[in-house]
């Protein structure tokens, strides 16, 4: 039994350490409550986003024993971080912006004006989920979502 | 040992063929849930008026949820270090905690969904909404199926028998929770 459950050399008791670690997130989380109370935005992407990767970190490093495994999977994990990656930079401008020199996304833009023009967003509209379908074209057709309408949601109102 | 165990061989490199496993199973999960969080974040910087629909959601449901699962996590990295020791009725004790933490987690998810739904944010409302149930829901069922392994693990770790999976399970337990440290900033605390 002994093999199959030493994986990481040191068997000393280690319970006080891992309670310090979550002492340690318990307090990141608390942080990233706290954070949005000053209403400043950079501070806010700083104590939920940047304190998000900190505990993320810890879990890896002292839960997880990342630092104590073989190079082969940091590689895995990095060759998926980096699919992700692909993924997100391939394709967030396009999302992201709803017009370009040759084309708009008039669903899209549709929704944005339904959404702000909602104010407190209840008024949910179905329009959004045919963005896609909505491909901006050259022409500036294939809305869909033009045609979403605004579609109060039940006990709208709030 | 009484059970064929094939998990605890040693692959050619270096690590045992469980453990191998899981790391690509989590290697597999970072594109599952980094596609879905990559596609949130890239609609939610082209969507202004998605801070007005997050307002809605509930951070003190959110919070409760990241300490019930922060809290899990240590016990389930404690059920490790049992597992280390060889006490197996200590791990599944642990892990069984793990378990309960996994199960007040959807107790609070249960009621908070509740309250949206009641008050009309659905999954169709918007596609903000359409994210916000699709990723914690996704993640949701990653909790069921967890703690449906745990308690498969406790029960022979009770035992005494294969405990080299105590660990196996913790890694997928803490990569669950490490999903949920980047899903509270961005449904719950990006308003």
């Amino acid at each position: 039994m002994a093999e199959q459950a030493h994986a990481h050399g040191d068997h000393g008791d280690h319970t006080s350490h891992y309670v310090k670690i979550w002492g340690a997130l318990l307090v990141l989380f608390l942080i990233s409550v706290i954070g949005p109370i000053f209403e400043i935005p950079a501070l806010t992407l700083i104590t939920a986003f940047g304190v998000a990767c900190v505990k993320a970190f810890l879990v890896m490093k002292y839960f997880m024993h990342l630092d104590a495994e073989l190079k082969l999977v940091w590689y895995i994990l990095a060759g998926s971080l980096v699919l992700m990656f692909v993924f997100f930079f391939g394709t967030a401008a396009d999302v992201r912006n709803h017009e370009g020199s040759r084309w708009v996304n008039v669903a899209a833009q549709a929704e944005v004006a339904r959404g702000m023009a909602a104010g407190d967003g209840h008024h949910g509209e179905h329009g959004g989920g045919h963005e896609e379908g909505g491909h901006a074209t050259e022409e500036g057709h294939g809305a869909e979502g033009e045609h979403g309408g605004t579609h109060e949601a039940p006990n709208g109102g709030h | 040992m009484a059970s064929k165990v094939i998990a605890n061989t040693r692959t050619a490199a270096g690590l045992t063929t469980g453990k191998l496993a899981i790391w690509w199973l989590l290697g597999s999960e970072i594109v599952i849930f980094g596609g879905l969080l990559g596609s949130y974040i890239m609609h939610r910087l082209g969507h202004p008026e998605w801070a007005n629909y997050a307002v809605h959601t509930n951070v003190w449901a959110g919070g409760l949820n990241t300490f019930i699962l922060l809290t899990s996590s240590l016990f389930a990295v404690l059920a490790h270090q049992a597992a280390e020791h060889g006490d197996g009725p200590k791990a599944a004790k642990l892990l069984f905690a793990t378990f309960c933490g996994g199960l007040g987690f959807l107790c609070v998810k249960t009621f908070e969904w509740s309250n949206e739904i009641a008050h009309g944010y659905t999954i169709t409302a918007n596609t903000f909404w359409s994210f916000y149930y699709t990723a914690a829901g996704i993640h949701g069922l990653h909790v069921i199926i967890g703690m449906s392994i745990m308690l498969f693990i406790a029960y022979n770790a009770n035992k005494g028998k294969d405990l080299h999976r105590v660990e196996l399970v913790g890694l997928y337990w803490h990569f669950v929770d490490i999903v949920w440290i980047f899903l509270f900033p961005l449904l719950y605390i990006a308003k």
